[in-house]
């Protein structure tokens, strides 16, 4: 129990003397993990809205796997993403292994399927009616569907929301592809596994907090801006 | 959605600016080492990298990546490390043999504990020999319920020195129902070892890190059987293509000369008390 009161304080003590390395080491999980949403955002939405609107034979075996993909395990990417950029991989030669350009990669890798999913049902959640509504007052097809992605964006955000928070919060991409090079690759979470092993619980902890805390602005930040 | 697009402009902005801050690390020649958790866990390879890089060759951009030695030698093997630091003789000479090192560069060592419960329920204490602790460990084990072990069955090096001192009498040692696998790092097993109040095996920076936060007590703390050299493996450019043989020596020559022996054998003093580390200083190393 003490430990996790010396964490919440050393949380405190770290945020509030601007650590220098805890800086060093929030910012760059901040823009890995926005920048592995971004990317996977980019992929996802439109693919998810393409699902969505299209007819086609396997639609619902598609949809099957990608939320099957919901649930694979963060060390399976990591291990794929390892054979295929590792120096004997087939990408080896792009140099991405241990870099935090790997780590965006293979985040992006891990929540796509979690985006491609949720903007599925956030797009089935509005109902088609809206886009039959949208023709028959004259709108073209593409009117039709902006209006329709439009309606849904409060899921589709909900969907990016929570593919940050799987991004930000894993661990298994971060050591194995990353590789929690000091200065370079290590973020929050591969720096609490790192401080667990060297005996600093409360510091693990206080660093757990950080994570969350940041989380929180930037959910918030997201939910402001989302609210025009 | 104005806003939103605002929005999306500040995340583009800030991306690149992270982008560019990332390039702007490429200019220097990267070097990598992988390492065994040890020496990373207890920070020394940290301090020999801070002096690497600020004293003798600020242009070279050492990055640690930790592993057990199994997982180093993998990586070594792939291309994706330029010089190993691990510590397993046996599978360090197979890994030259092989023709993907070049050589074996010994440059400090300390001794494996064997670490086990305060009340001592298989009356190790006072063996003098780990082969002679494991042998009471099992004898006791066959009739005391209350003694058990951990091992961090992860092939690290810790791991496979385990095993070895285990296969000097007994083989089937896995199939022991108090023999306890948990296939994780020293710190983990350590907090396994201390739950269940086991005897466990742990490389004593690690021990030393944790021995406040266990109450385990080490019995045997030296001895030729317990004895944990770590060496420095540069990779071989004519093998794995690519790897930075150049910046490996540099290294090693660092690691081995006065001034890197003198952090060695120094490093801990302060913390613990004692040094974590035993430094060579040009003496070859003891016999196992």
């Amino acid at each position: 129990m003490n430990e996790i009161l010396q964490g919440i304080l050393k949380a405190l003590e770290l945020i509030i003397t601007l650590n220098p390395e805890v800086i060093d080491i929030t910012s760059r999980t901040v823009m890995i993990s926005l920048s592995s949403t971004l990317l996977a955002s980019l992929i996802a939405v439109p693919v998810g809205a393409l699902i969505h609107f299209k007819q086609f034979k396997g639609k619902r075996a598609i949809i099957d796997i990608i939320q099957t993909l919901y649930s694979i395990p963060t060390v399976l990417v990591g291990l794929l993403v390892f054979l295929l950029i590792s120096k004997s991989g087939p990408l080896g030669s792009l140099n991405l292994l241990f870099t935090p350009w790997g780590m965006i990669l293979a985040q992006a890798i891990l929540i796509s399927p979690l985006i491609t999913g949720f903007t599925i049902t956030a797009l089935k959640g509005v109902g088609d009616e809206i886009v039959d509504l949208a023709r028959s007052l004259g709108a073209t097809e593409y009117q039709a569907l902006s209006t329709l992605v439009s309606e849904a964006k409060y899921g589709i955000m909900g969907a990016i929301i929570l593919g940050f928070g799987r991004a930000i919060s894993e661990v298994g991409i971060a050591i194995m592809i990353g590789g929690n090079i000091r200065g370079y690759t290590r973020v929050i979470t591969s720096a609490m596994s790192l401080e667990t092993s060297k005996g600093n619980l409360e510091l693990s902890i206080a660093l757990g907090i950080i994570l969350l805390a940041v989380s929180l602005i930037i959910n918030t930040l997201l939910n402001y801006f989302q609210e025009k | 959605m104005k806003k939103l697009a605002i929005a999306l402009i500040i995340i583009t902005i800030i991306l690149a600016a992270s982008g560019i801050y990332y390039l702007s690390n490429l200019e220097k020649e990267v070097f990598r080492i992988s390492t065994t958790t040890s020496l990373e866990d207890t920070g020394l390879l940290e301090e020999l990298e801070a002096q690497f890089e600020k004293k003798k060759y600020p242009n070279i951009d050492v990055q640690i990546v930790s592993g057990g030695t199994g997982v180093a030698l993998e990586r070594g093997k792939r291309g994706d490390a330029d010089l190993l630091i691990v510590h397993d003789k046996k599978r360090e000479e197979a890994f030259i043999d092989e023709g993907y090192g070049t050589k074996r560069y010994p440059f400090a060592y300390n001794y494996f504990y064997i670490i086990g419960p305060k009340d001592d329920p298989a009356n190790i204490n006072g063996s003098t020999t780990a082969t002679e602790v494991f042998h009471r460990i099992f004898t006791a084990a066959q009739t005391k319920p209350k003694v058990k072990f951990v091992s961090r069955g992860d092939n690290s090096g810790t791991n496979s020195r385990e095993i070895k001192i285990w296969n000097k009498t007994y083989n089937d040692i896995k199939k022991s129902p108090w023999y306890i696998e948990t296939g994780s790092g020293m710190a983990d097993t350590l907090r396994v070892a201390n739950e269940k109040q086991a005897y466990t095996i742990a490389d004593s920076g690690t021990y030393l890190a944790y021995q406040n936060r266990i109450n385990l007590v080490p019995y045997l703390t030296n001895g030729s059987d317990l004895l944990n050299v770590y060496s420095a493996i540069p990779i071989n450019p004519e093998k794995v293509n690519g790897a930075n043989y150049d910046a490996a020596m540099k290294f090693v020559d660092f690691l081995l000369s006065k001034e890197g022996q003198d952090i060695i054998a120094k490093y801990g003093k302060d913390k613990y008390g004692n040094s974590l580390f035993t430094a060579f200083f040009g003496k070859s190393e003891p016999e196992a």
